[in-house]
């Protein structure tokens, strides 16, 4: 047993957080920021943070991350980390070039309270920022929130940049929140067949999923431009998808520049989708094309053909809250049963709304924001489940429990697929059932006695 | 060698150093140029290189932090012990399992690596100080698992704040009296680099957990293995080896190793160190405080490892012990050597370079160099000088600001244990046999003459070294795999052995030059350009059937 050390028995813990469904808001920040083309994410703060955030974030996506920091020593821990940010603006733009740095903060920094903005403002007077070029950031203290928490922030760090010229473009943001490259670029797609001219932002499309052709580009082809920032001030409204990862960015640009937004779910799943599509169309105003409801229906279509293996099924489920929620709402839409829902990120909300998802259904259900895979654990060694969703690291309880694993979320470190295949909208649906099946189904060819061992499934 | 000739002649150190340093601003370019050494062999010593010293805000750098030194090196392996981290959840979460230290449950049964443990601090604890949670936090675990050992590492906030987690862990020690709960202050700003982390960590381990047992253990010819961290079984492979030989290791530091491994160190008779930078500290102190002499080791290249097993040998002088490493030697070799047969057609002459590390950019050399392969450049991400240079600098080296912060630990001769495991003829004649004790000459003198040398290498200048002198492998650390490899050239993670290994030892050998020869002649390198881009024009109509 590798975590052998887990006891059925739940006691009560206050204070100590053993195995995380969370980690710290600077990284959040960081994958935002790789979003924006030419942009170098900066981490103001001791070294190791960024080593620790390329790192998670190179392991996910097996590309490289590059991100600079400001290097504090014990004396710019003492005496503030402004000469530090001056000295890596200027060596920034002189060694790699980049159209612009977004800087977080990180808690050292948080902790001895330097001001970011006084810092930029300094360094263009400076005159270390050179013509035409940037330094956006945003204040992300480890110790408020999540990684989910520090993405909401450089998102809305972004939208600093907005303008308004008073006349509108006819363009729609979307704001796609913490997903992957795929899954923006499947957005992106699906805006563009249903006819909606689209600003995503971020879109690390084109940035992490990039190809090998014998060279490398610090700042790859994809990723949202500065000048689509800037006009995202003139854009007819806004789809943040997403309360967590996206809403305080949309209301920013509601506040910042008078366009107008609405919050979504993240297109997980079938029901979720189609609201994001009627959306799409209603602000718009065009009409959804067969195409979009041809992909549709092959979902439908696929649910109803395997209904029967995802007939009340327990689930238990871990990650982010946009997406539980999301996801929630799909497989209570199979007939599935999530019954074991926790989340790192705070949030009273969401275990509202999951409750909400979930009030029909014909078993109790545990969800609890703000908690950790330990629990968890221990919630399926009282509850048992049929398949367990979530990032890498559930595979060590699903390794000692023997239960099917569908990997999904952040971070995944041993698989691939999540940089090319997208899991949200329709064709994502798609996807997200043939994994969900293929799960099982294996497990059921693996279990099967000889007598019941099925060819035809 | 023909061809490494060749490769070498199309490069000149001197232009590639000037071609990086150009790119700077000239205060950057200043201290780089004190880092980037062009090796040329001196009649007396060493050439000097500028190592330890503070990484340069924006450059993108492939250090971490004291922390990571710390908990995630020099802690992180040891099974029986709960690593608690007091801090915001980042820290712990990026330490979880991330550093691939094998580890054998044991007997007892007893093993926290899966598992990651922190006090998630919260804004409320960063202002009113998070000392009550810390406590509570030590108290669930106790109460919880009931370990051995509860070791707290400080994340960059509790320094700030003034969190005296000391007191913390010895109030909670007495009030358990069956739960050793000691405190690392290994914030993350400390120091430059990781190095920092492992001198905090060694000390607190020799304080705290070093000559707590004083039963005396079975087996003969007792050594520590210090410096050895198990990364992909390596340590595994290396006990294995010892095993056979007859020599029994009573503690490795801290790769597959347990509370009472480090608690029973002080009763081995020769400590072997692997890893000098990270590990010296805790040689010396058992040096001085119970008479254990230490002697560097390198399990790393098969022919490497069969000079250590001799040089223990050596060292307990004991001809049955001395006859047995032989016939251990000669019963691996074969496989070993039918391996390189096997690999070295398709290896000879390619050149590599590494950049990884206090000791393995030294290390795996020897393992190039069985393969016919050259090393045209190497570094270290966090050494000192003295790994690059030899320990006869020491003396000569300055305390900075940096330094300065980090405890330095007085050990005195302990008056009840100390006790000499040679006498002072027997040393004598080791030494005069040309054996070396305390002893490190560094990388510097194992490489060629007009190689480079490069302390704290950045990305841009492993791109520009990638570019420029298109070696045939690269090797550092997970930051710097994909945008080497994108460049078509193979990379090598040194750091967590791209999830394969074991590399030490005899078996280990034969793995790495398998991986190496797979590697450097993959297919894949010859996919970079589509049929199209090879030849644009159109010359012709399509020819069809």
């Amino acid at each position: 047993m590798l975590l052998r050390h887990t006891p059925k028995e739940i006691g009560e813990r206050k204070a100590l957080m053993i195995n995380p469904a969370k980690t710290c808001q600077p990284i959040g920040a960081m994958y935002a920021a790789l979003g924006i083309h030419g942009c170098l994410p900066h981490s103001h703060g001791s070294q190791g943070c960024c080593a620790y955030h390329r790192s998670t974030l190179t392991r996910h996506y097996k590309e490289p991350i590059s991100a600079a920091t400001s290097s504090f020593t014990e004396g710019a821990s003492v005496f503030g980390g402004q000469a530090n940010l001056l000295q890596a603006i200027e060596n920034i733009f002189t060694v790699y070039e980049p159209d612009v740095i977004a800087v977080h903060t990180t808690c050292l920094s948080e902790t001895i309270g330097d001001d970011i903005k006084q810092i930029r403002d300094k360094a263009e007077k400076q005159n270390l920022v050179p013509p035409g070029k940037h330094v956006i950031y945003c204040n992300t203290p480890s110790y408020v929130g999540s990684h989910v928490t520090g993405f909401s922030n450089m998102v809305k760090g972004m939208t600093e940049l907005a303008e308004s010229t008073g006349k509108k473009s006819g363009k729609v943001n979307v704001i796609p929140g913490w997903v992957e490259p795929a899954d923006m670029e499947e957005i992106k797609r699906l805006s563009a067949l249903v006819g909606v001219d689209i600003t995503l932002f971020p879109d690390t499309s084109g940035v992490l999923n990039g190809p090998m052709s014998g060279e490398f580009k610090m700042f790859p082809e994809g990723g949202v431009t500065i000048k689509e920032l800037k006009a995202a001030g003139d854009a007819v409204g806004t789809l943040a998808l997403g309360e967590w990862c996206s809403a305080d960015a949309a209301r920013n640009l509601d506040t910042k520049c008078k366009v107008p937004c609405k919050v979504l779910d993240m297109p997980f799943g079938l029901a979720a989708t189609d609201r994001f599509v009627d959306a799409l169309r209603t602000i718009a105003g065009v009409s959804v094309p067969e195409e979009v409801t041809r992909e549709r229906g092959q979902l439908v279509d696929l649910i109803s053909d395997m209904h029967q293996y995802l007939y009340h099924k327990k689930v238990a489920l871990y990650g982010d809250p946009d997406q539980l929620i999301a996801m929630t709402e799909f497989l209570v839409s199979l007939d599935m049963l999530p019954v074991h829902i926790i989340t790192g990120t705070p949030g009273g909300k969401f275990e509202r709304i999951i409750k909400k998802i979930t009030a029909g259904l014909p078993c109790e259900v545990n969800v609890k924001a703000s908690s950790d895979m330990f629990l968890l654990h221990q919630w399926i060694k009282n509850e048992p489940v049929d398949l367990i969703m979530g990032n890498t690291y559930g595979k060590y309880i699903a390794r000692d429990e023997d239960i099917p694993f569908v990997r999904w979320g952040f971070p995944i470190l041993d698989r691939v697929g999540h940089q090319y295949f997208p899991t949200v909208a329709y064709k994502g649906g798609l996807r997200l059932l043939e994994k969900i099946l293929n799960a099982l189904l294996d497990r059921k060819d693996r279990d099967d006695s000889e007598q019941r061992f099925e060819l035809v499934l | 060698m023909a061809t490494t000739d060749n490769k070498t002649a199309q490069w000149n150190a001197a232009e590639v150093k000037e071609e990086i340093l150009k790119k700077y601003p000239p205060k950057v370019a200043r201290k780089r140029a004190q880092q980037i050494l062009i090796n040329e062999a001196l009649q007396n010593g060493t050439p000097e290189i500028q190592a330890n010293v503070r990484t340069i805000p924006g450059i993108i750098t492939m250090r971490g932090c004291t922390y990571a030194g710390c908990k995630g090196v020099i802690m992180g392996p040891t099974r029986d012990i709960v690593n608690l981290v007091h801090g915001p959840i980042g820290c712990s979460f990026y330490a979880w399992l991330t550093r691939r230290n094998q580890t054998d449950a044991g007997e007892d049964g007893e093993n926290y690596m899966p598992y990651a443990f922190s006090t998630d601090m919260q804004d409320q604890d960063i202002i009113f100080g998070g000392e009550k949670k810390l406590k509570a936090a030590i108290q669930e675990a106790y109460d919880l698992f009931h370990p051995k050992g509860i070791a707290v590492f400080a994340t960059c906030p509790v320094g700030l704040i003034g969190d005296d987690i000391h007191a913390v862990a010895r109030e909670m020690k007495e009030k358990f009296g069956d739960c050793n709960v000691f405190a690392f202050s290994c914030e993350g700003y400390k120091g430059v680099s990781q190095s920092a982390g492992h001198h905090i960590a060694n000390n607190q381990v020799f304080r705290h957990l070093v000559g707590l047992n004083d039963e005396k253990k079975p087996g003969e010819y007792k050594i520590n293995l210090l410096g050895e961290y198990n990364i992909g079984g390596d340590g595994f492979e290396i006990d294995r080896v010892l095993k056979k030989c007859g020599i029994t290791n009573i503690a490795t530091f801290s790769g597959n190793s347990s509370y009472d491994q480090f608690a029973s160190a002080h009763t081995a008779d020769l400590s072997c160190v692997m890893c000098h930078r990270s590990i010296n500290y805790v040689a010396d102190m058992l040096e001085i405080k119970y008479g254990i002499p230490w002697i560097k080791v390198n399990f790393i290249g098969a022919e490497a490892t069969a000079k250590s097993l001799r040089k223990i040998g050596q060292y307990f002088g004991d001809k049955v012990l001395m006859d047995r490493i032989e016939e251990v030697i000669a019963e691996e070799m074969p496989a070993v050597q039918e391996a390189i047969a096997d690999v070295r057609p398709r290896t000879e002459g390619k050149t590599a370079m590494l950049f990884v590390g206090g000791s393995r950019a030294h290390h795996y050399q020897e393992l190039f160099s069985e393969m016919g392969m050259k090393t045209v450049a190497a570094g270290y991400e966090f050494a000192h000088r003295d790994d690059y240079e030899g320990r006869h600098v020491i003396p000569s080296l300055k305390v900075d600001a940096d330094s300065r912060n980090i405890e330095e630990i007085e050990v005195e001769a302990d008056p009840a244990r100390f006790a000499p495991r040679k006498s002072e003829e027997e040393l004598k004649a080791l030494k005069d046999s040309g054996y070396a004790f305390k002893d490190y000459a560094g990388m510097i003198p194992d490489m060629d003459k007009g190689s480079l040398v490069i302390d704290d290498l950045n990305q841009f200048e492993a791109e520009k070294l990638v570019e420029i002198i298109k070696p045939d492998i690269f090797c550092a650390g997970i930051k710097e795999k994909y945008s080497i490899q994108k460049l078509g050239i193979p990379m090598k993670q040194l750091h967590s052995y791209d999830y394969g290994g074991p590399y030490a030892g005899f078996k280990g050998a034969v793995n790495f030059y398998r991986e190496i020869d797979r590697l450097v002649n993959s297919k894949v390198w010859g996919y970079m350009k589509a049929p199209w881009q090879e030849n644009p024009e159109l010359s012709a109509t399509y020819v069809w059937e």
